[in-house]
């Protein structure tokens, strides 16, 4: 019969290895009595060899691990990454009792206003960490690390913590750092890993019902209240199906952490078992609904993404209807969509001299105690007043109006 | 000539501060003494005079083989076998030739391509015989390795494009026997890149080996009758000329199309260099640029057509690597011409053969410092690679930050000299920093580097006051180049250990006037 110390003895493993592998590592932890041994092969190892094996120990003595045998086959992996796969092998191995190790962390931005430019979120796969130390330099208003459909299920709870790690120690300049979340009840576990790290939104998917969108709520708030955390951490529903899509309202008014509904069209045009289009005619009516939701309950209405990566043009097209719809911006899955993205939901040259003028003419009506405001030989409604301050706002916080 | 052994050499310190050798492969050197500082003397090379009456009145130069060409040029032990890069990775020319003169019994032969490839990876063999001694020329790959452990008998001798010719032309290298692979070519000699089956575009690099050798055979799987139009070589230079079914494999003598770069890391590099070249004015009509052949080069030239199409801006001439990208800018007369050294797709080849403003140019034109000028300082801006910069913007682009052999040096460092020299660069590769303390292998001296530009910023020399002043209140991410480098290794995790090199010198860096710039040294456990 087998002893207990051979039963509870498994071998973990995590992370990838090989020739076309980038800025990652293959770690195999094996839990046994005796010295702690570390046998490392590094891509990188004649410059950082030295220092994986430090680290490695600093990673092992803060999970509380004093024995074994660690297997590092590492491809040129950054110390975030480098963390995060030996606590993953850790704690498949069954060791490691919950504990963590973070790595040196990057300076934070200030925190994000409910009502700030969201005109394009970088996807960035949350398995993929080569993607993730580069994310911020390509300007997009936010990135979306992502823990739900571009994660295979086996790897969840290591990309968990590729993700946490990146909250805390890459620098995403001033993009808005946005997790999106598996649904409930992993979602609990991702919850969990990520909150204490403070990211600025998180993305729920498939959401159905105001329920949905309370329960993850109610577990930030329990996360927030133990780790002391101050700042406002938002929430961004995603409708993804016909069910969503008629309780857009609901979703919208379920919490005041609500900034943004938006809308995932791949699983809401297969819900409908329809096939979606490059110009999208067969879901106007569940992004106009979005739209109307959204706005009744004064928040940001926010499009899907744009799949194919080449049609800059069909992209440009997606933006400037979206845009024109009430959108305030939409998903992105590379980086080169991001300029496009907010050209096309910019207001053009002449709609900003319009507004400015319409403003202008408001602040003269306004300052001369007129109650009518006119421009020329026009008298200008309220609403439009109200739309042109809207619309200089915006352009100012895109940098096209001084 | 007999290649002496590779003996003891006396180390000095040159004005670089590097180790370098004072003797290298049977030749006294000249240590570097700074840019423009070294002042050559004397007179040129020139090959034996000969006579109208040692060759066929019907200008029919052909022998049946290579062999029979090699026979008749009197190969010996101890010569010096030239060739040529122009058919890249497809060459099927220059190794045949290395191993006829095996069959033919010779020793000790000095190889002296302008650069080799992986396909060249059985000179290992003969080296190992004792049938090429050793290899003047760039090497990467298995030879790069071969060398870098010291296998070698002689030293490896890393020159420019430039300098190659500047060699050949000082009477620095004497070549015995060059062998031109050419993929059009008349019985007389003459010959041409342009045209055939083998079509690679300009075969300027086996100009100088066609003036100066002692002897000459060109070789062909094109054989029209006289007149060869055009003929970029000169039959009048030429000895024998041989007739072979193919001299290479055309799918790898030039790439179906080259590709832009797809990593939004580099293209992000690209747009910046290109946003650099119009924010300073660089970019204005009449100017001129050069970029190679890499996928962050390509992006650019992407990128700065766009502006330059925005800007109403026309380049009097852009400096090939060609490449589809450069011709259609060329037939859109954003270009007056293309200046070519090499060329590099089936669109660059098919505009070289066909277009006369695409200029076929040789290292003389273009490169060579020992001239009466050239123009590659001529050109307006440049933008190179490098495998690592340092805080003093010096750029080693030959050997991996461990010192192995990794490239040739190219035109890079003739490039240099241009009114504006970018390195565009990623900042750091699989976590080893680009940007660092001191190159491994000099290889540039940054007083001629100008401007770094990395995906987390731009990096300018403070030597170019000119430029940071243009580029003041633009918005692009100027550093300093040692913020850059903080940056970097703090995401790196710290700075990267210093590999330990021995003593034991095995090639040396040749700057463009022949003086020795820095050493490549024996790799460590071998």
């Amino acid at each position: 019969m087998a002893t207990t110390a051979e039963v509870t003895a498994k071998v973990g493993e995590a992370g990838r290895q090989g020739k076309d592998v980038r800025s990652d590592l293959f770690v195999r932890f094996e839990p046994r009595e005796g010295p702690l041994e570390i046998d490392l092969q590094s891509r990188v190892g004649l410059y950082y060899g030295d220092n994986i094996r430090e680290q490695a120990k600093q990673v092992l003595a803060a999970l509380g691990v004093s024995s074994g045998r660690l297997t590092i086959v590492d491809e040129g992996a950054l110390p975030f990454v480098i963390g995060a796969r030996i606590e993953a092998a850790v704690r498949r191995a069954g060791s490691g009792n919950g504990k963590r190790w973070l790595p040196e962390a990057a300076p934070r931005p200030e925190h994000s206003a409910k009502d700030r430019l969201r005109r394009s979120r970088l996807y960035l796969p949350g398995a993929e960490p080569k993607y993730f130390i580069n994310a911020g330099l390509h300007y997009p208003d936010a990135i979306i690390l992502d823990l739900e459909d571009s994660v295979h299920p086996a790897e969840k709870d290591a990309s968990r913590l590729l993700v946490r790690n990146a909250l805390h120690a890459v620098d995403f300049g001033t993009t808005e750092r946005m997790v999106r979340i598996n649904q409930l009840p992993l979602g609990y576990q991702d919850l969990e890993e990520v909150i204490p790290e403070r990211p600025d939104l998180v993305l729920i998917p498939k959401v159905e019902h105001p329920q949905q969108v309370l329960e993850v709520d109610r577990k930030i708030s329990d996360i927030e209240t133990r780790e002391g955390i101050k700042q406002p951490i938002w929430l961004m529903p995603i409708l993804e199906s016909a069910l969503g899509i008629e309780n857009a309202f609901a979703i919208a008014t379920a919490s005041d952490r609500v900034c943004a509904l938006t809308i995932g069209l791949e699983d809401y045009t297969a819900d409908l078992g329809i096939v979606r289009t490059r110009t999208g005619e067969e879901t106007q009516f569940a992004r106009f609904r979005v739209v109307n939701a959204a706005k009744a309950a004064g928040l940001q209405a926010i499009d899907s993404v744009f799949s194919d990566v080449g049609d800059m043009e069909g992209l440009r097209a997606w933006g400037e209807k979206s845009r024109a719809m009430g959108f305030e911006g939409m998903g992105c899955i590379h980086p080169a969509q991001i300029p496009v993205i907010h050209e096309s939901y910019a207001p053009s040259q002449a709609e900003i001299e319009k507004a400015l003028k319409i403003v202008a003419a408001f602040n003269d009506a306004r300052v001369r105690g007129l109650g009518v405001v006119s421009l020329g030989s026009k008298m200008i409604d309220p609403p439009v007043v109200n739309r042109a301050v809207k619309l200089v706002s915006r352009a100012k916080l895109m940098g096209l109006v001084k | 000539m007999t290649v002496e052994a590779k003996q003891q050499a006396e180390l000095v310190e040159n004005a670089a501060g590097r180790k370098v050798p004072t003797f290298v492969n049977g030749r006294d050197q000249v240590p570097y003494q700074g840019v423009g500082k070294y002042k050559p003397t004397g007179r040129k090379a020139a090959p034996p005079v000969r006579s109208n009456a040692e060759f066929p009145k019907n200008g029919d130069k052909r022998v049946p083989d290579l062999e029979t060409a090699l026979r008749l040029c009197g190969l010996s032990d101890g010569m010096t076998i030239s060739s040529h890069h122009h058919l890249r990775e497809g060459d099927r020319v220059a190794l045949p030739t290395l191993q006829t003169a095996a069959k033919l019994g010779v020793r000790d032969l000095r190889w002296f391509p302008s650069a080799s490839f992986p396909c060249h990876a059985p000179v290992i063999d003969l080296m190992e015989q004792g049938i090429v001694h050793h290899i003047e020329g760039s090497m990467n790959g298995p030879l790069g390795d071969y060398c870098s452990h010291g296998k070698m008998r002689g030293y490896g001798v890393l020159r420019s494009h430039g300098g190659r010719w500047q060699a050949i032309q000082d009477g620095e290298v004497h070549v015995d026997i060059a062998v031109i692979a050419a993929p059009t070519a008349d019985p007389f000699g003459n010959a041409n890149g342009s045209h055939g089956p083998s079509a690679c575009g300009s075969i300027g690099f086996a100009l100088a080996d066609s003036m100066y050798a002692d002897k000459v055979i060109v070789v062909t799987d094109n054989l029209v009758p006289f007149p060869c139009i055009p003929w970029q070589v000169q039959g009048n230079n030429v000895d024998y000329v041989v007739e072979v079914p193919s001299i290479g494999d055309p799918a790898k003598i030039v790439s179906g199309t080259t590709q832009i770069t797809r990593s939004p890391d580099r293209l992000r590099i690209a747009e910046t260099v290109a946003q650099f070249l119009k924010v300073t004015g660089i970019m204005r009509n009449g100017f001129s640029f050069q970029a190679g052949a890499g996928g962050i080069a390509l992006a650019f030239v992407d990128y700065l057509r766009k502006y330059m199409r925005a800007a109403g801006v026309k380049a009097r001439f852009v400096r090939g690597g060609s490449t589809k990208y450069l011709v259609e800018m060329l037939q859109e007369g954003l270009t007056e011409y293309i200046l070519d050294g090499q060329t590099f797709d089936l669109d660059a080849v098919k505009s070289i053969a066909t277009d006369p403003r695409h200029v076929p140019t040789s290292p003389f034109t273009s490169y060579n410092y020992h001239g009466k000028g050239n123009f590659a300082s001529m050109v307006d801006a440049v933008i190179l690679g490098a495998t690592e910069v340092d805080v003093n913007f010096n750029g080693n682009v030959v050997t991996h930050s461990d010192g192995r052999l990794l490239h040739g040096i190219g035109g890079w460092q003739n490039c240099l000299f241009s009114g504006c020299t970018i390195l565009a660069l990623p900042s750091f590769r699989d976590r080893i920093p680009v940007i660092v303390d001191e190159v491994t292998t000099l290889t540039g001296p940054g007083e001629l580097i100008d401007v770094i530009v990395t995906e987390r910023g731009i990096a300018i020399n403070p030597r170019r006051q000119d430029l940071l002043d243009a580029v003041k209140g633009s918005g692009l991410p100027v550093k300093k180049i040692e913020e850059l480098k903080e940056e970097v290794e703090k995401i790196c995790g710290g700075k990267p250990a210093k590999p330990k090199l021995t003593d034991d010198p095995v090639a040396v860096v040749k700057w463009v006037d022949g003086t020795v710039l820095d050493t490549i040294w024996k790799q460590v456990g071998d």
